[in-house]
């Protein structure tokens, strides 16, 4: 891809335990262009949030990242410290967490969390800031923005203050956002206009985005590529049609068909049995292996190939071909 | 045959601020309707879903059927036994003795300090009944191992613990088993393994579910029966196949558009507008007149009864009526002009 907002090259995430080191990121590549929304898909433990917390320098000690580069915008980020990642954050970089209410301070207006964010990180006047926020607010579709600028979070609805959380984000115009699970809080119709906001928002500002969900519809409505994560590994890389109507490993392929579907009907759900593994007890060669109905030797002994980038390739040994459609 | 049957359940929340605020501030005391008017039966041996958003009054129903909640008006009747009015004890202990819950979060309803065999069995030793070996057998059937009834529950993915509680409510020999939301706190791959293990006891001890889901694409695969809430009203009740083929009420309709589809990629349409009014003081008439696309001036005046249309009970005024279009209208006929940033209407104004 030529000049990515975000490039991840070969990261891995360490976690020094007194069992040995845990690796909930280890060898993860890919990049996000312009414009482009990458979804990060996995079940609970596969580590996709730890690669975004990593990227944004939110890693929690005793974590760390211990090799590989993020770039974005070509800059280096990964060794940066202190100061220099804070300026990095929020003006570079902006964050979507899942809980809306959690994220905003209680006690402070949103007017005024959405200019301090500004004047922290562009040159202008509170007067400037201030139009800047009733701006963003009214970007986000937020009726009334002149007025609920003055508002505290608790006085709006929980799809509202995602919009607040969006738009707090978006206020220093950073080039790259990252968006963890912004949807799961939310109730099916409300979740359809976060959605739509998000992916015309990008669409329109250029800015790329990294949408960290468990939830394979959200995207199938949202993603332009999508990469799957499991154990700690990313396992397939693609556009999001290539990899949710023919995915090529089994892991994909197993977690498309145990997800309910109109068009299935009342049949059994095809189900993976097992669960993912715990990182302090990874089985040997492929992590997936022993949940595999497509297991050989092989797999047992090597870890498999790891996926090069611009890919739409997986990272296993004997991958599915291409017509082996979604049961 | 019929086991269950609701008729005009209702359940109001006192919500009002205590008694002094209320003094000073000269405000009147506030109720909230979770539940109005909600009237529904569920055969034997079947399966009946409900769903809505947040604040439909689903979960409150399903407290009401178990016996957690007491209804403010209406009736549960669980084999024509009246369970908050009956006065024989026997009738109501033998009923009571046919119902059990699984909750939504499998980390909170298990105890952290009981042994798993210990909580398996305790619907059937409250009642004094035998236990030997009763945990291992249970364990097994739900697809643990019988080694595993004397670990704690922190030993267990979530999965594995939503195992337990099932486990633990088929202890009692029940007949029906109020689900909430059984599956909203797995994963995808786990929700499809216990999702099949329901339905393969169903078929093995002939249970009946009542299922209280916010996820249409699993309320599909798994009733007989769906009905569908909105801000504690039944709107529209059908079979999954007809709710889902052909949906009548266009809160349906909204709903089963705005659910994420996985077939249909980048798919551009039209969110839905606005959000679940407020239900202390929720508006006249129909309660989604604000947000209909179709509403006319009887939707804000009367509020519509259920009636049948072909296989469904509808609560619209305008479904099915000749002359009123479909609610969603085509993608490219409406775009929603809110969503439109200042910055690119104001770019549009000076280039036109």
């Amino acid at each position: 891809m030529t000049n990515p907002i975000l490039s991840i090259r070969d990261l891995t995430v360490e976690i020094p335990t007194r069992h040995g080191i845990l690796r909930p990121v280890d060898g993860v590549s890919y990049d996000i262009g312009r414009g482009e929304i990458l979804g990060v898909v996995g079940e609970s433990g596969a580590g996709k949030s730890m690669a975004g917390n990593a990227v944004i320098g939110l890693l929690s000690p005793p974590a760390r990242i211990a090799q590989g580069e993020i770039h974005v915008n070509g800059t280096r980020i990964d060794q940066l410290k202190g100061e220099a990642m804070r300026r990095l954050r929020g003006k570079e970089i902006g964050m979507v967490f899942q809980d809306p209410l959690t994220s905003l301070n209680p006690l402070l207006r949103i007017g005024d969390q959405l200019t301090e964010t500004i004047l922290a990180h562009l040159d202008i006047s509170r007067a400037e800031a201030e139009q800047r926020a009733i701006r963003a607010l009214d970007e986000v579709g937020i009726p009334g923005a002149r007025e609920r600028i003055n508002s505290y979070p608790h006085e709006f609805s929980g799809g509202m203050r995602q919009r607040v959380v969006i738009a707090l984000a978006l206020c220093a115009e950073p080039s790259l956002i990252i968006a963890e699970e912004p949807t799961t809080a939310l109730d099916v119709s409300v979740q359809a206009q976060i959605i739509a906001l998000l992916k015309q928002l990008c669409h329109q500002r250029g800015t790329a985005v990294m949408l960290i969900t468990h939830d394979m519809g959200v995207i199938a409505e949202a993603a332009d590529r999508v990469a799957v994560m499991y154990a700690g590994k990313l396992v397939e890389l693609g556009p999001v049609r290539d990899v949710l109507t023919t995915p090529r490993h089994p892991y994909t392929h197993g977690l498309m068909g145990s997800t309910p579907l109109a068009s299935r009907g009342k049949d059994r759900l095809h189900q993976i049995p097992g669960a993912m593994p715990r990182l302090d007890a990874l089985p040997s060669g492929c992590a997936f292996h022993p949940r595999c109905p497509y297991v050989q030797d092989k797999c047992k002994a090597d870890p498999g190939p790891t996926l090069a980038d611009g890919g739409g390739e997986a990272a296993c040994f004997f991958p599915l071909s291409q017509d082996a459609k979604v049961a | 045959m019929r086991l269950v049957s609701v008729e005009h359940l209702t359940r109001i929340f006192d919500v009002s601020k205590p008694w002094l605020n209320r003094v000073i501030e000269r405000r009147k005391k506030a109720f909230l309707t979770a539940v109005s008017d909600v009237s529904f039966e569920i055969e034997e041996k079947t399966v009946y879903s409900l769903v809505g958003e947040s604040g439909s009054g689903k979960s409150t129903i399903g407290k009401m059927l178990v016996g957690l909640l007491d209804p403010s008006e209406g009736s549960v009747k669980i084999r024509d036994v009246d369970l908050a009015r009956e006065k024989d004890a026997a009738k109501v202990d033998a009923v009571r003795a046919d119902i059990q819950m699984i909750f939504q979060d499998p980390f909170a309803s298990l105890n952290p300090r009981w042994r798993v065999r210990d909580i398996i069995v305790e619907p059937v030793a409250a009642r004094g009944g035998e236990t030997k070996g009763m945990a291992e057998r249970l364990l097994e059937q739900v697809g643990l191992s019988a080694r595993d009834a004397g670990k704690f529950p922190h030993e267990f993915s979530g999965g594995q613990r939503q195992r337990i509680c099932i486990a633990r409510a088929l202890a009692s020999e029940p007949k029906l088993i109020v689900c909430d939301e059984p599956t909203s706190a797995l994963d995808v791959s786990v929700q499809a393994q216990v999702l099949n293990l329901m339905s393969d006891l169903k078929d093995e001890f002939g249970l009946t579910y009542l299922f209280i889901s916010h996820d249409l694409t699993v309320v599909q695969h798994i009733s007989d029966k769906v009905g569908v809430l909105y801000l504690g009203r039944l709107v529209e009740e059908a079979s999954p196949t007809e709710l889902f083929e052909d949906p009548k009420h266009p809160y349906t309709q909204m709903l089963l558009a705005a659910a994420p589809k996985l077939d249909e990629f980048g798919r551009e349409v039209p969110p839905p507008k606005g959000e679940i009014p407020d239900p202390i003081n929720p508006p006249d008439g129909c309660a989604y007149h604000p947000r209909c696309p179709i509403a006319m001036d009887i939707c804000r005046k009367m509020r519509p009864e259920l009636r049948k249309i072909r296989g469904a009970r509808v609560a619209c005024h305008l479904a099915d009526v000749k002359g009123v279009g479909p609610a969603i209208t085509p993608p490219e006929a409406q775009k929603p002009p809110e969503f439109r940033s200042k910055r690119t209407a104001d770019a549009e104004e000076s280039t036109s």
